[in-house]
């Protein structure tokens, strides 16, 4: 019932804001919205409260027929990877509401809609047990977010939103064949949880991988399947890119965990090889082309892109530390990407420009916006103490297990992430006030310093006590590695 | 209070006082911040001495706070190793600590980030501690990227001035370089010892190191590397010269006492692992040895009185660095102590001019400041007269243990290094007196108008503090680098014992002192001395000349043999040229150019195909639906796919 409430209480929360109508009742759709949100976050409490963490399997589990003549159901539960990404949704769709207050002024309910009906949709996305149930979550998620963009982004927001739909598009049709294809190879069944027990030989494995990789590689992104992200972000409202990058480049790394690596386990190991290259290339590659960005936005979408390398590295490295760094990473840099791209969002409102070159000296007129987004760089920069630090520590641990030139590889993002977060922290924030509109700059007000405060609660908690996040996966991470250390052709 | 509770004092008040002066610095004002602050790190301090005191009753401790983390069945905590080596290392920070905290009051009173100034002291007095008492390898990473961060914030402190803020980054990337060694370092020990506790990884590296020198040489190198970045050892030393733009009570707390001496601390805490390969330990005096000699001469050419001291504490460094190489850790750590000691005295009296002369540090627009400014005048000379190792002054015990172990040490190189840290005796003495002299003495040469004034009490009484150990600390050598006095806490095989050999020569204080006035490098201390008062005040015209006919190799090492001007261009742009390569000519043009565009264009010619079927009909299109959900159902109903 948890799961079915976390998911329709913000669509319902949603349509009612859409209900609203016209911007005469914005106030009210703000209300609503915001009412919708924080019901939306309690209800997932539970999840975390009542989880039971010696079961490794899925819990709070719902299943009704859906489609009874293909064996399609409305099959829900969450175990301790996918539990995470509920709550981490839950929590970001609050900050996004009162992130947008203020700031959106044209058609508020619908913008507001779009947001909640987009949050449920993603919490079917981590929920669904059935893969037909996913894959229209999956598809429907890309509806309101290329509204949003395409609605309220910025002078060249077409161009971003059709890339970006037609991108993602691409690559969820070659999933919805290899989804197809398991339906048939497993005698009718589209449960998610009986295709990881389905034998599969070892050429079948590897067809059915490049099926899910577009998918997936496209959403996380992989380069060099990424360059629509940049151009998305840029483009998108605060708050989309807030939901894109702290939500949306999960969906393709939990389809990672959640179907490549326990249905062809086989594959996975075969083609490690080549996922461990690409997240490396990522690292590396994205990490020196975030150093050269004069668009802010631009940067912080080149940065995700490097960190979730670090996502996919980990997944591919087969052990607990690889695995558990990713999906702390995955975690962390969900909070971290939210809150360098609201930062990013509090200069945009008030300067209404993302190029570097337009600020310096921000804090001499911002100093607890700047100490904010010091807080914010440093984790992105994974320093010890912030959530940033962990996955990345946890994951070049991993490596170095597997093979010390991986972990060397990875671990030159110490110099690469800090060089170019840094560096453009010093160019946007220190030095004297560059110009006339710095000068002119006020300070974070209340509703900026709630979220961004929140934000920072959390990176802080996570890097200094990050035990409860890992304590939650242990089962489901060794019920996932032991899927996977099986041979199954 | 159990001692435990106490251990948690010593780091948590000091943050404490951090996070209210950062927070509230605005609500309790610039007294109430520095009240608080300064009543953080005095209570460290006091339980500092406590636990010192405990530690030579005999105690140590060795347990965990809280379990950070947990994966793949292994624990990482929080934890502190309380033993002789930490108990030390913490009555010395917190006591420089607590010293620079006074003194900011004075040197920092006319500045508008004095809340915020406290605010990070304090914040780095808790991360160095937690650093030096940590009894694992996460913790110790913690510690060591905190003081990083922090050293960071303080050197880009005035972050209007273009200098300062290009400085703070520089400084940071150059440590993080080596971070990027010490994590693989702490990554390679995870992998074959499955802990990083620092116990059972002492405890099993003795049979890993049986079993085949190659993974702990790998592991303490790349340690080593993290040394190299925090310890500033060639050629990673590019970012300390520069981290003076930061306000000069950090340089003397950071980057001289304390920071800087972190990479020192590690490889003596690390002496079960770096005693087991020789390779390691040639590399770590080799590079010590370079750092000690090379950075000494730069000193000699600079006349920013802060650079001559910046570079001086790079030279001390790599006396200690060699030192350690020569399995000298006693050796090494007492240098540590001693430096912090006469390095802060320096540092804080060079600041003391600085305010005097109203931000003036060059020291050609300096000279006869002794009758103006007695007080400074003195303490400064007894960090001057330590430093360049003139007895009974702290610098001459420690520097001669350190040498004398050098000479002793049989591992690839030691002739090499002995030479480097015995010529460097005359150049210390050469460049810290050619400061005494240039700033000091002779014509005064600043501006007539505004004659300096001796500082005000809370600037003098943390010179005159700090001076008193400057010129006593090196009394302790009989006891803490012969008596074996770090005991279990320092590990030195046999075939390394240089130390104890010394120690069996060793026939007390006076004796000591006696034998050293007879042996080499206290006469190239005096040569270096008297060559300073020659060429500075008997013959002023000389250095220039001099300079002149050394001509290329003068700017040599006046540039600091080019490195900042190489690793701008080599990593500072040629990173930037190939990210802007990759952006343009990868992802541009390539990616979004051929596959993406390219494929659009597949998919616009295609269309014009598909024109064709898309007539506009209505009926058409439902039609063709109707085909499609078909063939999905098709599919699906009749296992198309199925083999």
């Amino acid at each position: 019932m948890l799961l079915s409430l976390a998911i329709w209480i913000p669509i319902v929360a949603g349509l009612a804001v859409l209900a609203t109508g016209d911007d005469r009742n914005a106030p009210l759709a703000r209300t609503l919205a915001l009412v919708g949100a924080l019901l939306g976050f309690l209800v997932t409490i539970p999840l975390y409260t009542g989880f039971d963490v010696g079961d490794p399997g899925f819990q709070f589990v719902e299943k009704a027929a859906w489609i009874p003549q293909f064996n399609i159901h409305y099959h829900l539960g969450v175990d301790g990877i996918s539990l995470w990404f509920v709550l981490l949704n839950a929590f970001v769709t609050v900050l996004v509401v009162i992130a947008g207050w203020s700031v959106i002024e044209a058609r508020v309910a619908q913008y507001f809609a779009a947001f909640l009906v987009m949050s449920g949709l993603l919490n079917g996305v981590f929920s669904a047990l059935d893969a037909v149930l996913f894959y229209v979550f999956f598809e429907a998620t890309l509806i309101p977010m290329f509204i949003i963009i395409g609605v309220w982004g910025g002078p060249n927001r077409v161009y971003a939103a059709v890339k970006f739909f037609l991108y993602t598009l691409f690559g969820s049709l070659l999933m919805l064949v290899a989804l197809l294809y398991l339906y048939n190879k497993s005698g009718g069944s589209f449960s998610i949880p009986d295709w990881w027990n389905l034998p599969l030989p070892l050429g079948t494995q590897m067809v059915l991988f490049f099926g899910f990789l577009f998918a997936f590689a496209i959403k996380v992104p992989m380069w060099p399947v990424h360059t629509w992200l940049p151009d998305a972000h840029t483009e998108a409202p605060t708050g989309s890119s807030v939901v894109l990058a702290a939500i949306l480049l999960k969906l393709g790394a939990y389809g990672f965990v959640r179907f490549t690596l326990p249905i062809l386990p086989d594959a996975s190991r075969e083609l490690a090889w080549l996922m461990i290259a690409l997240s490396l290339v990522a690292v590396v590659y994205i990490g020196l082309v975030a150093l050269v960005q004069t668009d802010m936005k631009r940067l912080i979408a080149y940065s995700s892109i490097s960190h979730m390398g670090f996502v996919t590295l980990g997944f591919f490295l087969f052990n607990a530390w690889g695995v558990e760094g990713a999906l702390v990473q995955m975690i962390s840099h969900g909070f971290v990407s939210a809150a360098l791209f609201l930062c990013v969002g509090v200069l945009y409102d008030r300067m209404h420009t993302r190029m570097i070159a337009d600020y310096g000296g921000v804090v001499n007129t911002m100093p607890k916006f700047a100490s904010f987004m010091m807080l914010f760089a440093l984790a992105n920069c994974g320093l010890p103490a912030t959530s940033g630090f962990v996955g990345e520590f946890l994951v070049i641990m991993g490596a170095t297990k597997v093979n010390g030139w991986i972990a060397a590889a990875a671990a030159s993002t110490l110099v690469l992430g800090a060089a170019y977060t840094l560096w453009m922290y010093k160019r946007v924030i220190f030095g004297a006030v560059a110009n006339e509109r710095v000068a002119r700059l006020k300070d974070l007000n209340a509703r900026e310093l709630l979220v961004l405060g929140l934000l920072a609660a959390a990176v802080l908690a996570m890097g200094v006590y990050p035990l409860p996040f890992t304590e939650v996966m242990h089962g489901s991470v060794n019920e996932l590695l032991r899927h996977v250390a099986l041979p199954k052709t | 209070m159990s001692m435990k509770t106490l251990y948690l004092v010593v780091p948590l008040a000091p943050l404490a006082g951090a996070i209210v002066a950062g927070l509230f610095g605005r609500a309790i004002g610039r007294a109430g911040a520095h009240r608080v602050t300064i009543a953080g790190v005095a209570v460290s301090f006091v339980a500092s001495l406590a636990v010192f005191a405990d530690v030579l009753a005999g105690n140590t401790f060795d347990g965990s706070v809280y379990t950070w983390l947990a994966s793949g069945g292994v624990r990482f905590e929080v934890g502190f190793l309380i033993d002789r080596l930490s108990a030390l290392m913490m009555v010395v920070v917190t006591f420089v600590s607590l010293m620079v905290h006074i003194y900011t009051i004075g040197y920092m009173a006319e500045d508008p980030g004095y809340q915020r100034f406290f605010a990070y002291i304090a914040l780095f007095t808790f991360a160095m501690l937690m650093l030096v008492m940590a009894n694992n390898f996460v913790q110790l990473f913690f510690g060591w990227e905190a003081v990083g961060l922090v050293s960071y914030l303080l050197i880009g402190f005035w972050y209007k001035r273009p200098s300062a803020i290009h400085a703070n980054l520089k400084a940071f990337l150059v440590n993080r370089v080596g971070d990027f060694g010490f994590l693989l370092g702490i990554a390679l020990v995870l992998a074959y010892f499955g802990t990083l506790q620092y116990r059972p990884v002492f405890d099993q590296a003795p049979a890993l190191a049986a079993s085949g020198a190659l993974p702990i040489t790998a592991i303490c190198l790349l340690l080593f590397v993290g040394a190299m970045g925090k310890s500033a050892q060639f050629p990673l030393h590019v970012w300390l010269p520069d981290s003076m733009e930061g306000p000069t009570p950090i340089s003397a707390l950071i980057h001289a006492a304390t920071m800087v001496t972190a990479g020192i601390f590690m490889v003596a805490r690390m002496s079960p692992l770096y005693e087991l390969s020789t390779t390691a330990l040639a590399v770590v005096m080799a590079i010590g040895a370079i750092t000690a000699l090379s950075m000494g001469l730069v000193a000699l050419t600079q006349y920013d009185i802060k650079r001559v001291i910046a570079y001086s504490t790079l030279s001390q460094l790599g006396y200690m660095t060699a030192a350690l190489g020569a399995s000298g850790y006693a050796a090494a750590i007492f240098h540590l102590m001693t430096h912090a000691f006469f390095k802060a005295v320096l540092f804080l009296a060079a600041g003391s001019v600085i305010i005097a002369l109203h931000h003036e540090q060059d020291m050609r627009r300096m000279g006869g400041l002794r009758r103006h400014m007695p007080i400074t005048y003195a303490t400064l000379l007894v960090g001057a007269i330590a430093s360049a190792g003139i007895p009974p002054f702290s610098g001459f015990f420690s520097k001669d243990a350190i040498i004398e172990t050098i000479r002793h040490a049989t591992v690839p190189g030691a002739a090499f290094a002995y030479f480097c840290v015995l010529a460097c005796v005359f150049v210390t003495a050469a460049y810290t007196f050619r400061m005494v002299f240039l700033a000091f003495h002779g014509e005064p040469r600043f501006d007539p108008q505004h004659p300096p004034h001796e500082s005000p009490a809370v600037v003098t009484v943390p010179l005159v503090l700090l001076a008193v150990p400057a010129v006593a600390s090196g009394w302790w050598i009989g006891s803490l680098v012969f008596g074996d006095w770090f005991g279990a806490s320092l590990v030195v095989r046999p075939e390394h014992a240089n130390v104890a050999q010394l120690a069996a020569e060793y026939r007390g204080l006076v004796a000591f002192v006696v034998h050293g006035l007879a042996a080499p490098p206290f006469w190239l201390a005096v040569a270096g001395i008297a060559t300073a008062y020659y060429l500075y005040r008997v013959r002023p015209e000389l250095p220039k000349r001099l300079a002149q006919r050394l001509g290329v190799l003068y700017a040599l090492v006046e540039r600091k043999y080019g490195f900042d001007e190489l690793y701008a261009l080599v990593f500072a742009a040629g990173a930037r040229a190939v990210g802007a390569g990759l952006w343009k000519g990868g992802d541009e043009r390539a990616i979004d150019g051929v596959l993406v565009n390219g494929a659009a264009r597949v998919v616009g010619w295609a269309a014009g195909v598909v024109r064709l079927v898309q007539n506009g009909l209505l009926s058409w299109y439902a039609f063709m639906m109707i085909l499609g959900v078909a063939a999905v159902y098709a599919i699906v109903k009749y296992r198309v796919f199925a083999p």
